[in-house]
C-alpha cells in the first residue's frame, strides 16, 4: 500500500432521475408526483404563478402568502396552527421570484386529517384585519434588524441595479408596510390562489389513495376565472457601474458584482454552469483557492448563475475584510481574465467534470430532491432531456468553449459592483 | 429504524456501517471526540481552527479537497463546543478514496505553516462575519460567561477573542493533534449503497495500521449550582432591544433531558406554540420570540430570546415571559398539547431519515454518547415522558436564581 498513491477510481456512469407522473385532477390542474422512498410521508406544493404585478402594491403578493393561514371562514389562525401542529405536520409557505408556494410536509398517516385544512386556506382565506396588523408591525421591525446587516444591504442594491422597478428588483422599505390593505390582499388572492394558475407537486410515499384524496379535495368546487395575468419582465443589461454604500463602523465589506445573462432555456446554460463552477461555484474554485485559501481574505467567496422565468443573472458575493475590499476586487478581476485568455487545463477541467457528475448524483437523495430536479426543468418549459445535456455538456465540454462564455459573460468592466462597507 | 453493524479495529477505531442501497452515494464520516470544552483557557477557538487545518494537506497527501472533487466527491466538517466532526459525500463506487484520505490525515498532518497563516486570517475572517459584523452577533461571546463561571462552555467555539487566535502556533498545534487526533479518540461511519463486508475489509488497511494512541482523559471543571440571578446589560448599535434569559437544564444523557427538550418543543415549536401564541399574537408584547436549547452534552443551557414589540419595556417583556413560564411550573400540561409535541417529534424523526448524511452523523453521535443503538430508541423516550416529568422540569430549570438574563439595548 502507497500512500502517497490515489486508489483507482471510477467515473460517473450513470444518473437517474425519477420521471415525474402526471395525473391531472378533474377540474385541470396539473398534479405531478414522485413516489419513492421508505419513510411513510409525504410532501404537496402547491404552486402558484406571481400575478398582476404592480408597483404601487409591491408587497402585496408576498403579504397575501404569509398571511393564508391567518384565518378563514370556519377557523381562526390560532385554531388552524392548533391543528396543524398536532397532527405533526409542517406548514411552508415560500414566496419566490416568480412563485407563491404552499407546502406541506405530513406523515401519510395523518394526511386525511390535514388535506381539508389546506382546502380551507387555499380556497377560503380571509386576512383579518387584526392579523395584518400584526403582520406589519413584526415585518418592520424584523426589516429594521435586516437593514443593518451589509451583506442584505448589498442584495437589494444588487437586485435593484439589475432590475429595476419590478418584482425581481424591488427592495421593500419600511413604510411600504404600512401601506398594505386588507383590499388589496383580498384582490390578490382571487387573481392568483386559483385553479386555472395551481401545479401541484406531490413527492415521498405516494399511493392511490393520496391520488385520490388530492383529487376529491383539490379537483372541485374551487371557483376561480380562467385568465391569469402572469407576470412578464424584460431587462436591458447595464453599463457595469461600481455602486458603493459606506458604513463607517464595519470590520468587513459585503461584495456584490454581476451582470444579466441567460437562465435555463438557452442552450449555452450548462456550459455556463461548467465556466462558473471552475470560477466560484465550489470549494476548490479559483475564487476560493485564491482569495480564501491562498490570501485568506475571506471566510468564504462563490459565484452562481441564478435561473428566474425572465431573466438569468450571474453574481459573485463574498464578505471581505474592509482593510482588503480593494486587494480582493482586484484579484476577483485577475481571475476573470485568466478565464477569458488561458485555456483551462485538462487536468483541472477533469476534475470539475468529476465533481459536477458526483455533485449532481448526490443532489438526487431522495423523492423530494427528484420532484425538485422536476420542477427546475418543468417552470421552464423544458423536459427530463435537459439533464441529459447537462451531463452530455459536463461530459465533453472543451477548453475552447469555456474561453468563448468567459469573453462573453465573464467582462470585469460589465459587472454592476456593489460594496457595502468600507472600500 | 436505522440499522447498522458495529466493529472496532486493533487500533481502538470505532467503526459502524450502515447498508442503504437506495442511493448510489456513500458517506465517510469521522468524529472526533474533542471540542472547545477541552480548549486550554488560554487557547480558545482553537479546536475550531484546527479543524481548518485538517483541510491543508496530510502527511503523504499535499491537497485534500482536489483527490477528492476528482472522483466527484464533496465534504465538509464543523466543530461545536462537544465533538468535531468531518464528512465525505461521494460516489459509492470511489469509497476507497474517502479512506485513503481520511487515514492519512488521522496518521499525520503536514503541518505547514504557510497553512496556518492562511488559516488564521481566515477564522479571524469568521470571526468578523458571524460574531462581530452582524447586529446581536456578539450574544454568545456575552452570554456564555455570564451563565457559565466553571465550565469550559464559557467560551463560544469560535474562541473568546480575535487575538488568542491570531496567537497560535505549530507547537501547539501538533500538541493537539498529537493528543486528541488518535484512532482511540474517533469514531468512523460509513453509510450508504456499501456492503460490510468489504467496509470492514477497506477500513482495515487503511486505517488499521494507524498508531493507537492514547484516549484522552476528560477531566473539566464542573459547573457548581447557580443560586443567584444573574443579570448584565449591553448596549449597541442596533435597531431594537433584546432580551436574552438562559438557565442550566440537564446533560444530554440524563433521563430528565427528554422532559427539558419537549418544554421548548410546548413554548415555542410551530404557531400554535405558548410563546408565539400568547405573547406574540394575542397580547402583542414581543414581535418575535423563541425558545430552545443548545443540546450540549455537559449540562446545558436553555434558552429564551425575544425582541419587545415597539412601545413595551424591558421590564414588562422580561414579566411577560416570567409569567408564562410560571403557569409551566404550576398547571400540568394538558394531554391533548403532551400528544401535539410528541406528534410534532415523531414526525421529525421521520423526516430525518430520508438524509443519509444525517443518519451517518446521528449513529457517530449517539455512538459518542453511549450506543448508536439509542438513535433507534430515542422517539420511544419522548414518547414516555410524562405531563408531570415536564411540570418538574419547569419547576426545577425556571428558577430566578437559576437564571441569566442578558438585557441588549438599542443605543439612544
Amino acid at each position: 500500500m502507497d500512500r502517497t498513491q490515489a486508489p483507482a477510481f471510477k467515473q460517473v456512469e450513470h444518473i437517474s432521475l425519477l420521471n415525474a407522473k402526471k395525473y391531472p385532477l378533474d377540474n385541470g390542474i396539473p398534479l405531478f408526483f414522485i413516489d419513492a422512498g421508505e419513510q411513510d410521508l409525504v410532501r404537496i406544493e402547491f404552486i402558484f404563478d406571481n400575478v398582476a404585478w404592480n408597483a404601487a402594491s409591491p408587497l402585496q403578493a408576498f403579504a397575501t402568502n404569509a398571511l393564508l393561514q391567518e384565518g378563514t371562514s370556519n377557523y381562526t389562525a390560532a385554531q388552524l396552527a392548533e391543528k396543524f401542529d398536532y397532527y405533526g405536520a409542517f406548514l411552508q409557505k415560500d414566496y419566490s421570484y416568480d412563485q407563491s408556494s404552499v407546502v406541506l410536509y405530513t406523515l401519510n398517516k395523518h394526511l386525511s386529517s390535514v388535506l381539508p385544512l389546506l382546502r380551507e386556506i387555499l380556497t377560503d382565506a380571509i386576512f383579518p384585519q387584526s392579523e395584518i396588523d400584526t403582520f406589519i408591525r413584526n415585518q418592520q421591525q424584523k426589516l429594521s434588524v435586516s437593514l443593518e446587516k451589509n451583506d442584505v444591504l448589498a442584495r437589494r442594491s444588487f437586485n435593484q441595479v439589475l432590475f429595476g422597478n419590478t418584482l425581481y428588483g424591488h427592495a421593500p422599505v419600511v413604510e411600504e408596510y404600512a401601506q398594505l390593505q386588507r383590499s388589496q390582499l383580498l384582490e390578490y388572492y382571487k387573481k392568483a390562489y386559483q385553479p386555472a394558475n395551481c401545479t401541484m407537486v406531490v413527492s415521498g410515499k405516494v399511493s392511490e389513495t393520496t391520488l385520490k384524496s388530492m383529487n376529491a379535495t383539490f379537483g372541485n368546487n374551487w371557483e376561480g376565472s380562467t385568465a391569469v395575468d402572469k407576470n412578464e419582465f424584460s431587462f436591458i443589461t447595464g453599463t457595469g457601474k461600481t455602486h458603493f454604500l459606506e458604513r463607517p463602523d464595519a470590520l468587513q465589506s459585503a461584495l456584490r458584482l454581476g451582470q444579466i445573462a441567460i437562465n435555463r432555456t438557452h442552450p449555452d446554460f450548462p456550459a455556463l454552469q461548467v465556466l462558473n463552477t471552475i470560477f466560484g461555484g465550489y470549494f476548490g474554485s479559483r475564487l476560493m483557492a485564491n482569495i480564501r485559501e491562498d490570501k485568506g481574505y475571506t471566510y468564504g467567496i462563490g459565484s452562481g448563475i441564478a435561473s428566474l422565468k425572465d431573466a438569468g443573472y450571474f453574481f459573485i458575493a463574498s464578505e471581505v475584510g474592509a482593510d482588503v475590499c480593494t486587494a480582493a476586487i482586484a484579484e476577483i478581476e485577475k481571475e476573470m481574465k485568466l478565464l477569458r485568455t488561458v485555456l483551462v487545463s485538462e487536468g483541472e477541467l477533469a476534475l470539475v467534470r468529476n465533481y459536477m457528475l458526483g455533485s449532481l448524483m448526490g443532489s438526487l437523495e431522495n423523492a423530494f430532491s427528484h420532484a425538485d430536479k422536476f420542477k427546475n426543468t418543468y417552470f421552464f418549459g423544458l423536459d427530463a432531456s435537459y439533464y441529459e445535456r447537462y451531463v452530455q455538456t459536463v461530459r465533453t465540454i472543451s477548453p475552447q468553449k469555456l474561453v468563448e462564455l468567459a469573453n462573453t459573460y465573464l467582462q470585469f468592466d460589465k459587472l454592476e459592483k456593489v460594496i457595502v462597507g468600507k472600500q | 429504524m436505522v440499522s447498522f453493524e458495529r466493529f472496532t479495529l486493533a487500533n481502538g477505531l470505532q467503526v459502524l456501517v450502515h447498508e442503504d442501497f437506495t442511493t448510489p452515494m456513500a458517506v465517510l464520516n469521522v468524529l472526533y471526540d474533542v471540542g472547545a470544552r477541552d480548549e486550554n483557557p488560554n487557547q480558545t477557538g482553537f479546536a475550531h481552527l484546527f479543524e481548518h487545518l485538517m483541510f491543508g494537506g496530510s502527511v503523504n497527501i499535499p491537497s485534500y479537497d482536489e483527490p477528492l472533487q476528482r472522483v466527484g466527491g464533496e465534504n465538509n466538517a464543523f466543530t461545536s463546543n462537544d465533538i468535531t466532526n468531518y464528512y465525505i459525500t461521494l460516489p459509492a463506487v470511489n469509497l476507497e478514496t474517502a479512506c485513503w484520505l481520511e487515514s492519512d490525515r488521522m496518521l499525520s498532518l503536514a503541518f505547514s505553516e504557510k497553512s496556518l497563516e492562511v488559516q488564521k486570517n481566515v477564522v479571524c475572517e469568521e470571526f468578523k462575519q458571524r460574531y462581530l459584523n452582524q447586529p446581536y452577533g456578539d450574544v454568545w461571546l456575552k452570554m456564555r460567561p455570564l451563565a457559565y463561571e466553571k465550565h469550559p462552555y464559557q467560551w463560544a467555539t469560535i474562541g473568546k477573542n480575535l487575538m488568542q487566535i491570531e496567537e497560535a502556533k505549530m507547537e501547539d498545534v501538533k500538541a493537539f493533534f498529537n493528543q486528541f487526533y488518535v484512532p482511540s479518540n474517533a469514531i468512523l461511519v460509513v453509510a450508504g449503497a456499501v456492503k460490510t463486508a468489504e467496509v470492514k475489509k477497506m477500513v482495515e488497511q487503511w486505517f488499521g495500521s494507524i498508531p493507537s494512541g492514547v484516549k484522552p482523559v476528560r477531566n473539566l471543571p464542573q459547573e457548581p449550582a447557580q443560586l443567584q440571578e444573574k443579570r448584565q446589560t449591553v448596549e449597541a448599535n442596533v435597531p431594537l432591544n433584546a432580551l436574552y434569559m438562559a438557565f442550566h437544564m440537564p446533560a444530554r444523557q440524563d433521563a430528565s433531558y427528554y422532559a427539558a427538550d419537549l418544554l421548548s418543543d410546548i413554548l415555542s415549536r410551530g404557531n400554535s406554540s405558548r410563546l408565539y401564541r400568547s405573547l406574540l399574537k394575542e397580547q402583542q408584547l414581543f414581535s418575535d420570540i423563541n425558545a430552545y436549547h443548545l443540546g450540549s452534552i455537559d449540562p446545558g443551557l436553555f434558552i429564551v430570546e425575544g425582541k419587545p414589540a415597539p412601545g413595551v419595556s424591558m421590564e414588562a417583556a422580561e414579566q411577560a415571559i416570567w409569567q408564562e413560564l410560571d403557569r409551566l411550573k404550576n398547571e400540568t400540561v394538558v394531554e391533548k398539547e403532551l400528544t401535539k409535541v410528541k406528534n410534532k417529534l415523531e414526525s421529525t424523526m421521520e423526516f430525518g431519515e430520508m438524509s443519509l448524511l444525517d443518519k451517518a452523523m446521528n449513529l457517530a453521535y449517539f455512538e459518542l454518547l453511549g450506543n448508536a443503538e439509542d438513535l433507534n430508541h430515542e422517539t420511544g423516550k419522548y414518547m414516555a415522558v410524562t405531563a408531570q416529568e415536564i411540570q418538574e422540569q419547569a419547576q426545577q430549570i425556571f428558577r430566578k436564581e437559576n437564571a441569566s438574563i442578558l438585557s441588549y439595548l438599542a443605543k439612544n
